[in-house]
């Protein structure tokens, strides 16, 4: 058991940390407020290598492994939770599946340029009627020739604004049910591909989310990952991994709010002396810190464990669980450390606040972590 | 900006590595064997009869158990802390009371005395208690003086080649068994906090006495009794570390030994999700095996979950101890994680365990009486989240 950061990866850290500084942090309450997708800072993002941090080099990727991607989207999500999952998504949800299941054509010629950055991906799973069941989707795709027809609707799909490419899943045998399901590679510029304009949201509400829609969009048989039917494997495996980049959002967000609390916290004066001196402030600083702690490790635990073991759900479901909890009770106590002020929109703590709530929720709830853990210790134990 | 250099060789230059050796899994196995086959047998029993199980104490120290990082050199296993804290784990997982006596003799007797004990003092103490398999005990608490420790009232007098000791310790654990104690009083009445001074206290010296055993709600099968100093002469070469050492030597002794029972937390956590599992795979209700409920399922969720999280922090803290100046911190985020987790978690698996879990026929009965201490002992959770402040406001 050793927990320290290589040379790398701290160079890393510090890198992304004054890049999310210099770059993200000047435009992340205006982005929450408008609601306008930061394009340029994917750009930028994608020239530092951080659109495909886990992909090798020779995929236009930056070759690196799966602690130091928890690095970079904590790091980006401390200052800027939008910016975090956006990063995710283009990172886990979209060049992580292709990696692991695309033919070599499709990794030169469909990863390359997102894992380089030049190019947006989504994930598009989720449907009106399918979200945590989510083999209950209803967007079929029928074998015509050398083509494959798709129709459907996607919803909540985080960069769908923008994306130029989107991983579709859709049913070629809808009697076959979640074996049904096949994988797509679609180009947002097919025709019969349109997407909406950006839902307004609680929190990270610049991400793009939007849905997709697909009329008689023909895409090529070239364009599906994996074999049809395997769909479903694909996108549970990909969400595995998902699991720890939202996992070390979470934390981000919480290191953010965190920070900010110790610091509000020394400078801010009542009944003659700094808050932290009033014991049951001090409290919530250690409450904070331990939980903190706590998720940072299992996140990166979750991340060795997806390099080192073959299956690694349970430490991912995990990580994910702890740490969007750990992100709410956070948030909240740094919300309430500075009482009246961090509910003004003048602070930075509601922002944190808002956005950690979605860390529960996507990218498999929290009751969705639980059974997948449930299952594990009774049924595979 | 520039662009990040890649790496050419990831996994060889991580340093994320979050498993045991092939020392530790073995060290771990070893001591789980040894506590299902001799601790687990005769637990119950020894829990309603409130018995000591004196005859498994060679055993312990056969093992190698009760001096595990105590150099080689003056009999110990000269292990890292982590190993150490892998068999209190082990051990508490199926005996509670048996982590507690021997987290004590490790942490808080054995490691202060190989830390700030003269060679001489080591050579004479540590082999009986690491290879000659003895207990240890540790003589902070007073009835008056518990989280404030400073405030404690036994008092040493020096005189010629011995000290007096003069005062009552409360709560100590091993008192009655141990050979050796390492005991704090105060040299110095007008230095305050820096009036304390540490002594290494023979059982067997004159002025010694245990008063009557507690009668505790949990861990009823270790000792836990007052002990009583009167004109107890102790050679001044026992005298450990610097006179007006005490409380620096006590703190640094309670920063170490919070792990001892953070792994004790641990064991006990691992346990009751064990016992969960298997109670609700049995146990039929509504002509399903209630782990079929989701409500079941997702109280056995947040068990095994909590567990992955107060094992992470503690093994990390662990894996710091001697190297990092957050390390105190680090225990003390460990200690106060650990020890509610598993009061939470043991009561989630009592809930499963339904009208059955009320009942002392069943494991889990006496694991919710056992694992109440571990928020209180050795700095009670309030005292860590002090510590923990003072470490992140600085």
């Amino acid at each position: 058991m050793r927990i320290e950061l290589s040379e790398e990866q701290k160079l890393l850290q510090e890198t992304v940390r004054r890049f999310a500084e210099e770059v993200v942090r000047p435009r992340a309450k205006e982005i929450d407020a408008s609601g306008e997708f930061p394009r340029g800072f994917f750009d930028q993002a994608g020239e530092l290598g951080l659109a495909g941090v886990a992909v090798p080099e020779e995929y236009g990727g930056a070759g690196m492994d799966a602690i130091s991607y928890c690095l970079v989207i904590e790091e980006i999500s401390r200052i800027c939770a939008t910016s975090g999952v956006i990063l995710s998504v283009n990172n886990s949800l979209v060049c992580d599946p292709i990696l692991a299941f695309g033919t070599e054509e499709q990794k030169k010629e469909i990863l390359a340029p997102l894992a380089s950055g030049q190019k947006l991906g989504c994930f598009g799973l989720t449907e009106p009627g399918a979200g945590s069941d989510a083999a209950a989707l209803r967007t079929t795709a029928e074998r015509d020739g050398d083509d494959y027809v798709i129709n459907g609707n996607k919803v909540f799909i985080t960069n769908g604004t923008h994306a130029d490419v989107a991983l579709v899943f859709a049913s070629t045998d809808m009697e076959k049910k979640h074996k049904g399901i096949t994988a797509f590679l679609v180009d947002a510029d097919t025709p019969g591909y349109s997407h909406g304009t950006h839902e307004e949201k609680l929190g990270v509400n610049a991400s793009g989310t939007t849905e997709l829609a697909f009329e008689g969009m023909r895409v090529p048989a070239s364009r599906r990952l994996g074999e049809e039917g395997e769909g479903f494997r694909i996108a549970m495996a990909t969400l595995d991994g998902g699991r720890i980049g939202i996992a070390a959002q979470a934390v981000g967000i919480a290191q953010g709010a965190y920070e900010q609390a110790i610091s509000y916290a020394k400078q801010r004066e009542q009944f003659g002396k700094p808050l932290a001196k009033i014991q049951a402030i001090q409290f919530y600083l250690a409450d904070m810190a331990t939980e903190l702690d706590a998720a940072r490790l299992l996140t990166w635990k979750a991340a060795w464990a997806k390099m080192y073991q073959k299956r690694y759900t349970l430490e991912a479901a995990q990580a994910k669980l702890f740490s969007a909890q750990m992100a709410r009770q956070v948030t909240d106590k740094a919300l309430q450390i500075h009482g009246g002020y961090g509910y003004t929109r003048e602070y930075d703590v509601e922002r944190f606040f808002r956005d950690a709530r979605i860390t529960d929720i996507y990218e498999g709830t929290s009751e969705i972590q639980k059974m997948v853990v449930a299952d594990w210790v009774i049924n595979k134990q | 900006m520039s662009p990040m250099s890649p790496m050419s060789d990831t996994n060889a230059s991580s340093s994320i590595d979050f498993s045991l050796t092939e020392d530790q899994e073995l060290l771990r196995e070893t001591v789980r064997r040894f506590a299902e086959e001799r601790l687990a047998p005769g637990e119950a029993e020894r829990d309603r009869e409130h018995r000591f199980p004196a005859e498994l104490v060679s055993e312990l120290g056969e093992l190698g158990l009760l001096g595990m990082m105590v150099p080689e050199e003056y009999g110990g296993a000269g292990v890292d802390a982590l190993t150490y804290l892998l068999a209190v784990e082990e051990l508490s997982r199926m005996s509670p009371s048996i982590g507690v006596t021997v987290s004590v003799t490790n942490s808080v007797c054995c490691w202060p005395i190989a830390r700030f004990g003269s060679e001489e003092l080591k050579r004479r103490v540590l082999p009986s208690l690491a290879a000659e398999g003895e207990i240890g005990g540790f003589a902070l608490t007073e009835p008056g003086a518990g989280s404030d420790a400073g405030s404690l009232t036994t008092r040493a007098v020096r005189d010629g080649d011995h000290w007096v000791l003069d005062g009552e310790k409360a709560w100590i654990t091993n008192a009655g068994r141990a050979r050796w104690y390492v005991a704090v009083a105060r040299t110095d009445p007008k230095a305050g906090k820096r009036g304390l001074s540490a002594f290494v206290v023979p059982a067997d010296a004159p002025g010694v006495s245990v008063g009557t055993p507690e009668e505790k709600v949990g861990l009823r099968s270790s000792l836990t009794a007052p002990l009583v100093f009167e004109g107890c002469r102790v050679p001044a070469a026992n005298l450990l570390g610097e006179e007006g050492q005490g409380l620096k030597i006590a703190l640094a002794t309670l920063d170490h030994s919070r792990l001892g029972i953070a792994a004790q937390a641990v064991g006990i956590h691992q346990r009751a999700l064990e016992l969960a599992v298997q109670y609700a795979k049995d146990r039929v209700q509504f002509g399903v095996p209630i782990a079929r409920h989701q409500a079941v399922q997702f109280f056995l969720a947040e068990i095994a979950t909590s567990l992955a999280a107060s094992r992470s922090l503690t093994y990390y803290a662990a894996s710091i101890a001697e190297t990092s100046a957050d390390a105190g911190r680090l225990a003390s985020e460990a200690k106060v994680l650990a020890s509610e987790a598993a009061n939470r978690a043991v009561w989630q698996s009592q809930q499963i365990h339904g009208g059955n879990g009320f009942s002392e026929e069943y494991e889990i009965g006496r694991l919710y009486r056992d694992v109440r201490v571990t928020t209180i002992y050795e700095g009670t959770s309030e005292m860590q989240r002090l510590v923990i402040a003072r470490g992140v406001l600085g």
